[in-house]
């Protein structure tokens, strides 16, 4: 892409060669009425009204690209006259309810038929038979409906679930006539609207989704809602308080949408979570799980006094990486202070996988963020239940494969089918557990320049490829020569009679033949599929920009030093850029600003978590603490920003910063600490008030700032362990991992979530096994067992089970030693 | 209209001083202009006419509270909110509007949704401690649902006093009776709305 200028009504803009008119419009503030267009989607043409005068011809602003010097009017005589009509269509049989409707005030239908100023109505046709679904946690009223085809958009480039589609409507045909009166556009649009409304592309009544509402969020009209929500208060009531979701390391920019209870009950609310959905995607959970504050806490002195004197007692602080920068920053310099020992181990392996991987890579951090994984073209997951570790990797990996025309790779032990489902350009490898060297080593394989990659390591992969001869059938076009009669006339009598004509034509034939091939033995360790090579051809062609995508499951390895080394060779000799994914919502920070250990000492404070003494925002320890949505902090994200978070309730007990003033550290307030976070690790002295918390209308994130990647000395030791392909766990596996809007105790807490816990099997699993949905069972294994009762889980596959960690009444823990995989025997209790 | 005598704000020329004699500042001085004022002429016309009238028997005076004096239908008491002629239901829908609306901040809804997935109003109170009855709620309300009424007697012992929507609501035998009066205030729709209205084209 490159640099060019076009003028919109006279103002000379820069843009790139390609870029849609309308986000280049946009992105300079100039106004262009579209309705149906959702930035990071596919242009739908559903509604027309973006039309624009570009070289003298009307295009669709939202779908024609910029080229070079292009004269853009954004208005004449005839586009005002298309849009009017539109609107007008739009208008046709709306029902007058905007009183009642949950949209009122924020509604675009109204904003535009104000805009366009619609005083009168020409068009009519009969309507049909409208009446509203309850879709479970979507309510959907047809009548509503503009049929904009948003919420389809975003399910399917967006999101990947692709549950909504239009369906007929079943209406009478327009009236003739209109066709002729009618300005064109509007015509146009009016008669695919007439046909169709949105339903369910599973067929039923049922929406069985990832739950994410995002379709309700971009619905601009009333006809999808959250069903919580329906009814409970109007748009313009309601206070928005920016934040940053505190559930998992995307970091999403939400708003937290407050206001009083009731009459009776002055003390706030908070009624949604609304997004700037067209740059940033919510899952279910942090949408749906808003209300997880520590409520109805005061000042418990004695409480506290117990605290202050366990804090002098204790040598050991546990922790969770579901805190503030500001509150790891306490921490560590009560560590400081006082000699504690922090414990935290799912942030220290993550740091211990970022140190690993820096000693080779020279940088502090790694490269890519989510944004530049859903604009790359070929992307790879390795070690990571992607969908349910973070919901927007999952989206940007979509949203490559949708809009980018992208494809990639997921190694992972769980089927999940609804990675499977985003598109036939992603290819599953259903890997054994403990073999994700083997994955890494076959991206260097096929990825790396061999010419530069050290040459042992250069060596060794060679060494997994031989030669094999299979037979291979193939389709040849063979020509033969057949004699048929045809009727000629007869130049000379001019008569018509029969004559012999040879007649060659080429006709397909099946032939085999032996063939020599390369074989991979990685492909094998790896139970790649049969086509994976003949695939991974047809996904490769015309790709430029390629993505490596590791969570958790490399950090929590075995062998986790050497995944880490390996991906930084990715890195380094391939065109990949690495993205990692924080096992919880601020590891990232945690594991740069706090200096951890591995194990505990005698007397322990838990932070959200059990210890000897317990400080808990779930308000179930010794001492309560504000959960992050009663806290102003600043949370590191997976895309290495530092974003702020405001408190959307109040909060009435002390918090962590009063414990530490009480020990002696005298910061008045918490974010405070937001300037003192260290500069070494590539935080920024910046004031938490100075931060700002805002995208541009060209969709660049200006929330808080970006991590700075310190250089790291290294030496040149670039080795790597060679693969243990006899590494392996016995069958029965299970798997740590949580159900879609899971992440923990949090979202747990969360009225709107309401998944159940237990041990969750898919249903093939369960239909090949005696074990029913309900029943009891232990799952044991030499580390430890868990009884719960069974889950059926139909967006998972395959034969691993999965304990969730959401519920800390389950203990599942106790079923691992680190790595995520294990193996245990169930049985029936 | 003209504006000239609006525009021409140099009122210098229209003043002048009133002649009033210094304050009294000697004690003696002062004495003398209580009993001035005490026995002036004034007081007993003043007299003169209650008793007269005391005798006449044709009293012009109400006698409040036994009696009221009738009210102007247009006048902005405390409010009221209708129901609908043809179902007796409420005709309040919940938009909130007038809380938006009230200058005063004093409307407060709570709304839900009902067992037939209809939006209800759960809870309605106007804090008449605030309410100035300026008569936007009544103007804006889409349904002609709250509207002024004629009561006007809302004293009361403290600053906070609530007005609920049962307290407003017509109640039922009232409509049974067909006594329910319509507002002719603020809000309530005007003559000839019907020729303002455009027409709107209807397929069935
Ligand atoms: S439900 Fe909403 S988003 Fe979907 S097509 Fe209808 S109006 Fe558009
Ligand atoms: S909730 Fe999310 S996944 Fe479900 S239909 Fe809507 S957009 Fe799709
Ligand atoms: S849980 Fe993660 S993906 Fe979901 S909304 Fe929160 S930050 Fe975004
Ligand atoms: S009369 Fe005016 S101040 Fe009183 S409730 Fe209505 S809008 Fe508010
Ligand atoms: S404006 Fe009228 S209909 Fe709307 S909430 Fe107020 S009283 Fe009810
Ligand atoms: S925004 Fe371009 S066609 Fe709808």
């Amino acid at each position: 892409m490159s640099n060019i200028t076009i003028n919109i009504d006279g103002k000379e803009i820069k843009t790139q060669e390609g870029e849609f008119i309308l986000n280049a419009a946009r992105a300079n503030d100039i106004f262009i009425p579209a309705i149906c267009y959702l930035t990071r989607c596919s242009p739908t043409l559903a509604c027309r009204i973006c039309l624009v005068e570009a070289d003298g011809k009307q295009v669709y602003a939202c779908n024609a690209k910029s080229k070079d010097g292009m004269n853009i009017v954004t208005s004449t005589e005839n586009i005002d006259k298309e849009r009017r009509a539109i609107m007008e269509v739009y208008d046709v049989n709306h029902p007058l309810q905007c009183g009642v409707c949950d949209q009122s005030g924020e509604c675009e239908l109204q904003n535009y038929t104000l805009e366009l100023g619609v005083d009168s109505q020409n068009y009519a046709v009969k309507d049909v038979d409208r009446s509203s679904h309850d879709w479970g946690h979507i309510h959907y009223d047809p009548g509503l409906c503009i049929v904009c085809e948003r919420c389809s958009t975003v399910c399917k480039d967006m999101i990947g679930d692709n549950s909504l589609k239009t369906i007929p409507r079943g209406a009478d045909a327009l009236d003739a006539e209109f066709k002729e009166s009618m300005p064109k556009d509007a015509y146009a649009m009016w008669n695919k609207l007439n046909k169709s409304v949105i339903g369910l592309t599973n067929g039923t009544d049922v929406l069985d989704c990832t739950s994410c509402g995002e379709c309700a969020a971009v619905c601009p009209v009333g006809a999808l809602v959250d069903t919580h929500f329906m009814y409970k208060s109007n748009a313009w009531e309601l206070n928005r308080i920016p934040a940053t979701c505190g559930h998992c390391s995307a970091g999403c920019q939400i708003s937290y949408d407050v206001k009083h209870t009731s009459i009776e009950n002055p003390e706030d609310k908070i009624y949604r979570v609304m997004n700037e959905w067209n740059y940033v995607s919510l899952c279910g959970a942090g949408r749906y799980g808003f209300d997880y504050q520590n409520a109805d806490v005061v000042k418990d002195e004695v409480a506290f006094d117990k605290a202050v004197q366990a804090f002098k007692k204790a040598d050991t602080i546990k922790f969770t990486s579901t805190i503030t920068n500001e509150e790891a920053l306490i921490l560590e310099n009560l560590k400081d202070e006082f000699g504690y020992k922090l414990v935290n181990n799912e942030a220290k392996s993550f740091q211990a996988f970022l140190e690993n991987y820096s000693a080779i890579s020279g940088t502090s951090l790694y490269g890519s963020y989510l944004k530049e994984m859903a604009e790359s073209n070929f992307i790879v997951s390795i070690g990571s239940a992607l969908k349910t570790d973070n919901p927007n990797a999952r989206y940007s990996f979509n949203n490559s494969l949708t809009v980018n025309k992208g494809a990639g790779l997921y190694f992972h032990p769980v089927s999940d089918p609804i990675i499977d489902a985003m598109g036939k350009s992603i290819m599953s490898i259903k890997h054994k557990p403990l073999q994700e060297e083997a994955a890494l080593y076959l991206i260097l394989d096929l990825f790396a320049d061999k010419e530069k990659l050290p040459s042992d390591i250069t060596d060794y992969l060679a060494s997994f490829h031989s030669t094999k001869t299979v037979t291979v059938t193939e389709t040849i076009k063979e020509k033969i020569v057949e004699i048929v009669k045809e009727m000629k006339v007869n130049e000379e009598t001019g008569e018509e009679e029969e004559v012999e004509v040879e007649k060659s034509k080429m006709v397909p034939k099946k032939v085999s033949k032996d063939v020599e091939v390369d074989d991979n033995r990685l492909l094998s360790v790896l139970n790649a599929p049969k086509s994976f090579t003949e695939n991974l051809d047809k996904f490769l062609k015309k790709k430029e920009t390629f993505s490596l995508v590791v969570g958790a499951d490399l950090y929590n390895h075995p062998n986790s030093k050497n995944c880490a080394r390996l991906v930084a060779l990715v890195e380094k000799y391939s065109k990949f850029k690495i993205i990692m994914i924080p096992t919880l919502t601020n590891s990232l920070g945690v594991s740069l600003i706090n200096e951890l250990s591995d194990d505990e000492g005698e007397f322990s404070i838990g932070y959200n978590t059990k210890g000897d003494f317990t400080l808990s925002a779930l308000g179930d320890g010794d001492l309560d603490m504000p959960a992050i949505n009663q806290q102003e902090g600043t949370l590191t994200s997976i895309n290495k920003r530092v974003n702020p978070t405001n408190a959307a309730l109040g909060y009435g007990g002390y918090e962590l910063n009063d414990i530490a003033n009480a020990l002696g550290l005298n910061v008045e307030n918490t974010i405070d600490y937001t300037l003192a976070l260290p500069v070494a690790k590539g935080f920024k002295a910046e004031k938490f008030d100075d931060l700002p918390d805002y995208y541009t209308n060209a969709g660049e994130s200006m929330r808080g700032y970006e991590l700075k990647k310190m250089d790291i000395k290294v030496s040149d030791d670039e080795s790597v362990e060679k693969l243990d392909e006899t590494l392996t766990l016995s069958d029965s596996l299970i798997y740590l991992a949580n159900p879609v809007r899971q992440f923990s105790e949090f979202t747990n807490k969360a009225t709107n979530l309401d998944e159940v816990s237990g041990i969750y099997m898919s249903e093939e699993f369960l239909a090949n096994s005696e074990l029913n949905e309900g029943d009891s069972v232990r799952v044991k294994n030499e580390n430890g067992e868990v009884v719960a009762n069974i889950v059926s889980d139909n967006k998972i596959a395959g034969d691993v089970v999965i304990i969730p960690s959401f519920d800390s009444k389950l203990n599942s823990e106790a079923l691992f030693s680190g790595y995520r995989f294990a193996s245990a025997s169930i049985e029936k209790v | 209209m003209n504006n000239e005598a609006f525009n021409n704000r140099d009122v210098s020329d229209s003043y002048f001083l009133v002649d009033i004699e210094d304050y009294p500042t000697e004690p003696w001085d002062k004495f003398k202009r209580v009993i001035k004022r005490t026995f002036r002429i004034e007081l007993f016309v003043g007299l003169w006419v209650v008793i007269r009238e005391m005798f006449k028997f044709d009293i012009h005076t109400i006698s409040y509270p036994e009696e009221k004096m009738p009210i102007g239908p247009r006048y902005r008491a405390i409010h009221e909110m209708k129901r609908l002629w043809e179902s007796d239901t409420e005709r309040c829908i919940g938009c909130g509007l007038c809380e938006k609306i009230c200058i005063s901040n004093c409307i407060k809804i709570d709304t839900r949704i009902d067992e037939n997935s209809r939006k209800e109003v759960s809870e309605y109170s106007i804090n008449l401690g605030r309410c100035i009855f300026c008569g936007y709620c009544a103007e804006v309300c889409p349904e002609l649902a709250i509207t002024h009424g004629g009561r006007y007697e809302n004293a009361s012992d403290q600053r906070e006093h609530f007005l609920m929507y049962e307290d407003m609501l017509t109640p039922l035998d009232k409509m049974t009776a067909g006594t329910q009066v319509e507002f002719e205030g603020f809000g309530a729709i005007t003559p000839h709305e019907d020729e303002r209205v455009k027409k709107t084209p209807l397929a069935y």
